[in-house]
């Protein structure tokens, strides 16, 4: 075949449409995650009756691209004894498994520009939520690279941490998960958010399997009370100890995005994702048209993360660090039997349902 | 062994109830705590824009006076570089010459008059030393520099503005000294 034929196979316009989510996507992520720098100092500083930074611009909303300057004309120091092809990997590595997720959380639902209905979903993966979960799997190699390439025992520690923290509560979030699975019977995140428009949300159906993903998910994107990898009053800054400049800023930022991601996905789990609450979305559609309602969708959808952002922020001003074996205690015995419980009690009573609740 | 004071609060060491081992209703606790605080009035001064409003005994960098037509009160005597326990005041005397008379209160004056402000305790010292209320401390403080040298203050940095030709900076200068026209209260 000549290869103009394989460009007259490809479709234009969904390569083009798919770009354009793509890039809106991954700005946006990282616009939300300066922001959420912003944020964060802002609430510290709200909850601790201080003011914040308030210096840069009008109550200092300039303060992120301050910080991000300031981090790109910073020294870029590799150490002398690292591995340093691993020691670039690893930034690398923590900021592309944070943007990945970004590509199966449904946006919103359809526009229709151009003659085309264009789905706000990048992918509409079918196993959307296993690939959630293999991409949040992967995100620890970003840490442990680079802890371990920086060839400092801190680091190392700050990554040894990492690893097995993350690696322990995936195991109770899979397992809560399970039973949210059981309900939905899809994969899919679109899917559950279709089925979350008509019904109730998952939160009314399963509270104690949101409770047991939320703490995990606290854990996995290494936010306080969980955040011993970068524990910085006992690991100096944990795994990125070493790190300057902009690789530091990656990490950082990675984390940032991580949390605004994990709180799309849990709004898109249990809280209905792009569901606008207590409207009937078919009588909005013929009042406002379609591409209104999507927006309006993103925008509530948009309004949850930062709910879900803000509570990571909430939690992390309040809750002071857990101990390392506390940590593993609450993760193997007591979230991991609760998820087990909550799965099982979920099995029981669907059986039951099906079963028209008799014995 | 014997407590020293009263006020010994002895550690719980009960082992914690079910209630309190699911932590849970702990942190939400915690937390309705940190979020009634985001709504609490912030005690902080925006510094730059606002300060604080002094004491009335506040010594801050010192200032050499003059009158009210403009001339300088010094007559350097050296009572306020003896007086100083840090050693901070230097000066040279000079004669006042024919038609100085605008500039010079009296017939000796001080052609070079130095504090050095990394020595300067802010004692007020010299203020009370001073017989002709030339120099006394004002309500500027906290000044920044690049080299020590810039530190060593000298008539330039010290004389107040002209009263006639630049009265606010001299209404400035002189601070809460023009509502209290005996000083700062600390020679009582």
């Amino acid at each position: 075949m000549h290869l103009n034929h394989i460009f007259l196979l490809i479709d234009w316009a969904l390569f083009i449409e798919k770009l354009v989510l793509i890039i809106v996507v991954v700005m946006g992520s990282l616009l939300v995650a300066m922001y959420s720098t912003y944020a964060e100092r802002k609430v510290a500083a709200f909850m601790q009756d201080r003011v914040g930074p308030n210096r840069a611009g009008p109550f200092g909303i300039l303060q992120p691209v301050a910080d991000g300057v300031k981090l790109f004309f910073k020294e870029e120091i590799v150490p002398n004894f690292s591995s340093k092809f691993l020691f670039i990997l690893g930034p690398c590595l923590a900021m592309l498994t944070a943007m990945m997720i970004g590509a199966v959380i449904p946006w919103g639902d359809k526009i229709h520009l151009f003659g085309r209905d264009i789905s706000l979903q990048i992918a509409d993966v079918n196993i959307g939520i296993l690939y959630v979960f293999g991409i949040v799997s992967l995100g620890v190699y970003g840490i442990m690279i680079g802890g371990w390439a920086s060839n400092n025992k801190f680091s190392l520690l700050g990554a040894m941490r990492a690893a097995s923290q993350i690696v322990s509560y995936e195991l109770a979030m899979g397992i809560s998960l399970i039973a949210l699975l059981m309900i939905t019977g899809t994969l899919s995140l679109n899917e559950m958010v279709v089925q979350q428009k008509d019904h109730w949300w998952n939160i009314f159906k399963q509270p104690l399997g949101f409770l047991i993903f939320l703490i995990c998910a606290f854990a996995e994107t290494n936010r306080t009370p969980f955040d011993l990898p970068e524990a910085e009053n006992e690991l100096i800054g944990g795994y990125h100890a070493e790190y300057s400049s902009m690789k530091l800023g990656f990490y950082l930022f990675s984390e940032y995005i991580n949390m605004f991601l994990s709180g799309a996905v849990m709004a898109t789990l249990y809280f209905g994702g792009y569901d606008i609450p207590f409207v009937n979305d078919a009588n909005l559609v013929h009042n406002i048209g379609v591409n209104w309602l999507a927006i309006l969708e993103g925008t509530v959808f948009f309004i949850k993360i930062c709910c879900f952002i803000f509570l990571f922020m909430w939690v992390r001003w309040t809750v002071p660090r857990f101990r390392y074996d506390q940590l593993m205690n609450l993760g193997w015995k007591i979230l991991l039997p609760l998820a087990l419980f909550n799965m099982l009690v979920t099995g029981a009573l669907i059986l039951l349902k099906q079963n028209h609740w008799h014995f | 062994m014997q407590a020293l004071t009263n006020r010994i609060k002895p550690v719980s060491r009960k082992p914690m109830s079910i209630w309190e081992r699911m932590y849970l209703p702990a942190i939400f606790k915690g937390m309705t705590i940190t979020f009634s605080h985001m709504f609490k009035k912030v005690p902080t001064i925006r510094y730059p824009e606002k300060t604080r409003p002094f004491s009335p005994v506040f010594r801050g960098l010192q200032i050499l006076n003059r009158d009210e037509e403009g001339r300088e009160n010094c007559t350097a005597c050296g009572l306020c570089a003896v007086a100083c326990p840090a050693e901070a005041i230097t000066m040279e005397a000079a004669e006042r010459k024919p038609g100085e008379e605008h500039l010079y209160r009296e017939e000796k004056y001080a052609a070079k008059y130095e504090i050095n402000m990394l020595r300067c305790i802010f004692c007020g010292l010299c203020e009370e030393a001073c017989p002709k209320d030339a120099v006394y401390l004002s309500e500027t403080f906290a000044p920044a520099n690049y080299q020590r040298k810039g530190f060593i203050y000298g008539k330039e940095n010290l004389l107040i503005p002209h009263p006639k030709e630049d009265p606010e900076g001299f209404a400035k200068a002189r601070g809460s000294r023009a509502a209290h026209p005996e000083g700062h209260g600390n020679e009582h």
